[in-house]
């Protein structure tokens, strides 16, 4: 077996890496072209160099919306970890019915963004309007938190069966001799549980920052970068440069931008895993 | 491991070879394809008349053998997905710019139609669009838009049509139900909605008058910069909506276009802005010829004795200068068919609206005929400058500031800023 994998490999490999290159390998490559040209279309594109980059680096919104999408990944990241984390513990304590559990906390997440987005923008102006507070698309701070709240809603869910599968892969005999050596509950939260589900928090930071970095289609609907572009973040911004102004050079500048975006989430995620991966532990 | 590396590499050359051989090939077989026959691929606009575009289309291929595609764009999409279909190799031969600043994303891709059999049919010069001299569109349709007025509870108020000619009249009139509302049932607006499914009517379509009134004095068609003139009249109309209307002005934010037509439909309220597109919804919905009108939008600039309802076109036809020989002429004699047949003139005029064609069908659309009654009683339309608007990003601009200034979070002076100093940098921006 173990001969026949060294031997075959290529042929197993093959379909992702074709996949891979044909979906991202090639369109990154085009589009790392592309953010130095001016151009209507992919087809009729002209070589400028780098003043897409010189406009891209010096457009404030676009630095607005960089500040208000890492806030925005760092609350949201932190908040949906933990409270994520709590619920796996909490479900994996053998209570009743905690399978019913499990599936209600995980359902939101097959919802669509828009429509979650809409269904939301309903509820929280509602809740606002009650409130005499000004609605969702009038003010970037309720816009923000009405963000924070959909992105939990959605997320958590995921992360905690995730969670639940790596404490559940803790061996039952670690707990019991710890419990044996008089440690208590909080002790083996911490000295025991937390460090086995290391690869598991790696795994949850990873998607909760990339999700808070590229969201978009719940900044669309929920707020739509109101009031005036404050609520905007950044792959929104991108979407906005390309096509809320005619003529050729705003197609570049938006390239240009979803360059340095991509070029700064892969960096973050880059750096999140070293350090993540460097707290895990072999079992 | 050495060996490893080679392998993938070579594995990597080979796959990225298929790939582009695949792209190349393609490419090849397709123009042999089109070179034997011409076809039509229409990208349409309006998804409200996908259904009839689709008959019609399947018609003409009955009737001639000629292929014809017709896709229609998701609402709010059609920019997008323009981009994406026409590098395609099946690409649209047939697609629409919304005027002037449309076409400057467009026109390395506008065939000149200036000496096409649809170009003879125009009933006006005025409805081609040019790029210097070349005819890049061709507006197939004429639309108007005005207050639609629901008689019925205009009477039950004490007024008729007659009572209203002027902006000091509507005030008064609106003033008037307002204070009665309750005993009424009724409020004068409908909701000025400032979600995304409703705002244009304000940050476009209303923002069209003080635009037309400034053009006026100066005599001038489009600007790079725009002085605000009329702003004043634009406020009081934008005030007279918002503090006259079914909800509280804190609540525009979060209205949307069907609620406006819903509260008009019931019967929530007598006025409610909108264009000719509405009609067919307004009669679905059971309301009747005898009920509705539609009358100009006053705001206390220019003749108001003369003023008409607010008409023109933001769809102009353009066919793809890209497509092959066949492919373009077999569009134009397409659209020719269209806008001369019997059966394609009476979907145009029944689906669409009002063509300004040389053999158009006639109309039974309210709306349009109320436009036609004013312009032969003398009055003249309002044309539609909002072609000339800088961008989406100053549209949004002065939409937001609306918004806000609706709800009390921002100040009057936001507007004038949003729609005066967002003008010139919007033109200076796309002038880079």
């Amino acid at each position: 077996m173990e001969k026949a994998i060294r031997k075959y490999w290529p042929i197993f490999v093959l379909p992702t890496l074709a996949a891979f290159c044909v979906g991202f390998i090639y369109p990154f490559t085009q589009g790392l072209y592309l953010s130095f040209c001016k151009f209507t279309t992919i087809k009729k594109a002209t070589f400028i160099g780098f003043g897409n980059y010189a406009y891209a680096i010096r457009d404030a919104e676009f630095w607005h919306s960089f500040w208000f999408t890492a806030l925005f990944t760092v609350v949201s990241t932190v908040l949906i970890n933990v409270i994520a984390f709590a619920i796996a513990l909490a479900l994996t304590n053998k209570i009743k019915g905690s399978n019913l559990f499990r599936t209600v906390f995980f359902m939101p997440n097959l919802i669509g963004g828009i429509v979650l987005g809409y269904i939301w923008q309903i509820l929280l102006n509602c809740v606002l309007s009650l409130l005499e507070k000004p609605l969702l698309a009038l003010n970037a701070t309720y816009g923000f938190i009405g963000l924070i709240i959909l992105m939990c809603w959605q997320q958590i869910g995921y992360m905690m069966i995730i969670y639940i599968a790596g404490l559940q892969s803790i061996p039952e005999d670690y707990i019991e001799a710890a419990k044996i050596d008089g440690a208590t509950t909080r002790q083996i939260l911490f000295k025991i549980k937390i460090p086995n589900v290391m690869p598991s928090i790696t795994i949850c930071s990873f998607l909760t920052i990339t999700n808070g970095f590229k969201l978009f289609d719940q900044n669309l609907a929920l707020t739509g970068g109101e009031p005036a572009h404050a609520s905007e973040m950044l792959a929104l911004n991108i979407y906005n440069t390309f096509y809320s102004r005619t003529g050729p050079q705003w197609k570049g500048y938006g390239q240009a931008k979803a360059v340095i975006f991509c070029i700064m989430v892969i960096a973050i995620s880059m750096i999140q895993l070293k350090v993540t991966k460097s707290k895990e532990v072999q079992q | 491991m050495k060996m490893k590396k080679v392998l993938a590499l070579g594995l990597v050359a080979m796959m990225t070879a298929t790939v582009f051989a695949g792209c190349g090939s393609d490419a090849g077989s397709s123009k042999d394809d089109s070179s034997a026959s011409g076809k039509v691929y229409y990208l349409n606009f309006k998804p409200e008349a996908d259904e009839a575009w689709q008959e019609i289309a399947k018609q003409y291929t009955e009737e001639t053998g000629v292929e014809v595609t017709v896709i229609t764009a998701a609402s709010g999409t059609y920019e997008e997905t323009l981009s994406a279909e026409i590098v395609k190799d099946e690409a649209p031969t047939l697609f629409q710019v919304n005027g002037p600043v449309g076409l400057a994303n467009w026109k390395d891709y506008c065939y000149d139609l200036k000496d096409s059999s649809l170009y003879n049919e125009l009933t006006s010069d005025s409805y081609a669009l040019y790029d210097g001299d070349a005819v890049a569109g061709i507006a197939y349709v004429i639309e108007s838009y005005g207050l639609i007025v629901n008689k019925d509870l205009l009477s039950q108020a004490g007024y008729s049509l007659e009572d209203i000619a002027s902006f000091d009249d509507l005030k008064k009139v609106a003033e008037d139900i307002t204070a009665r509302s309750s005993e009424l049932g009724f409020s004068a607006f409908t909701s000025a909605g400032m979600d995304g499914s409703s705002d244009w009517r304000f940050k476009t379509h209303l923002a069209n008058l003080p635009i037309y009134f400034e053009y006026q004095d100066k005599g001038i068609d489009t600007t790079d910069a725009i002085e605000g003139k009329y702003l004043d009249n634009y406020k009081a109309i934008w005030d007279l909506y918002i503090n006259n209307s079914t909800c509280a002005p804190a609540d525009l934010a979060s209205k949307t276009g069907d609620d406006a037509e819903n509260e008009f439909a019931n019967g929530e309220a007598v006025f409610y802005q909108n264009g000719s597109w509405e009609y067919a919804n307004l009669t679905d919905k059971g309301m009747t010829d005898d009920q509705l009108a539609m009358i100009p939008i006053y705001i206390g600039a220019g003749d108001e004795a003369k003023q008409g309802l607010c008409t023109g076109t933001e769809n102009y036809w353009c066919v793809n200068s890209e497509a092959s020989e066949e492919d373009i002429q077999a569009t134009i004699d397409f659209l020719t068919w269209m806008v001369t047949s019997d059966a394609g003139t009476k979907m145009l005029s029944e689906q669409i609206g009002v063509i300004p064609f040389k053999s158009a069908a006639d109309t039974n659309n309210l709306f349009v005929l109320n436009d036609r009654d004013y312009t032969d009683a003398g009055k003249t339309p309002v044309s539609w400058n909002f072609t000339t608007m800088p961008s989406e990003e100053w549209k949004n601009g002065v939409g937001s500031a609306l918004t806000a200034y609706a709800a009390g979070t921002g100040t009057w002076d936001d507007v004038v800023k949003a729609f005066v100093d967002g003008w010139a940098l919007e033109y200076a921006a796309s002038a880079q």
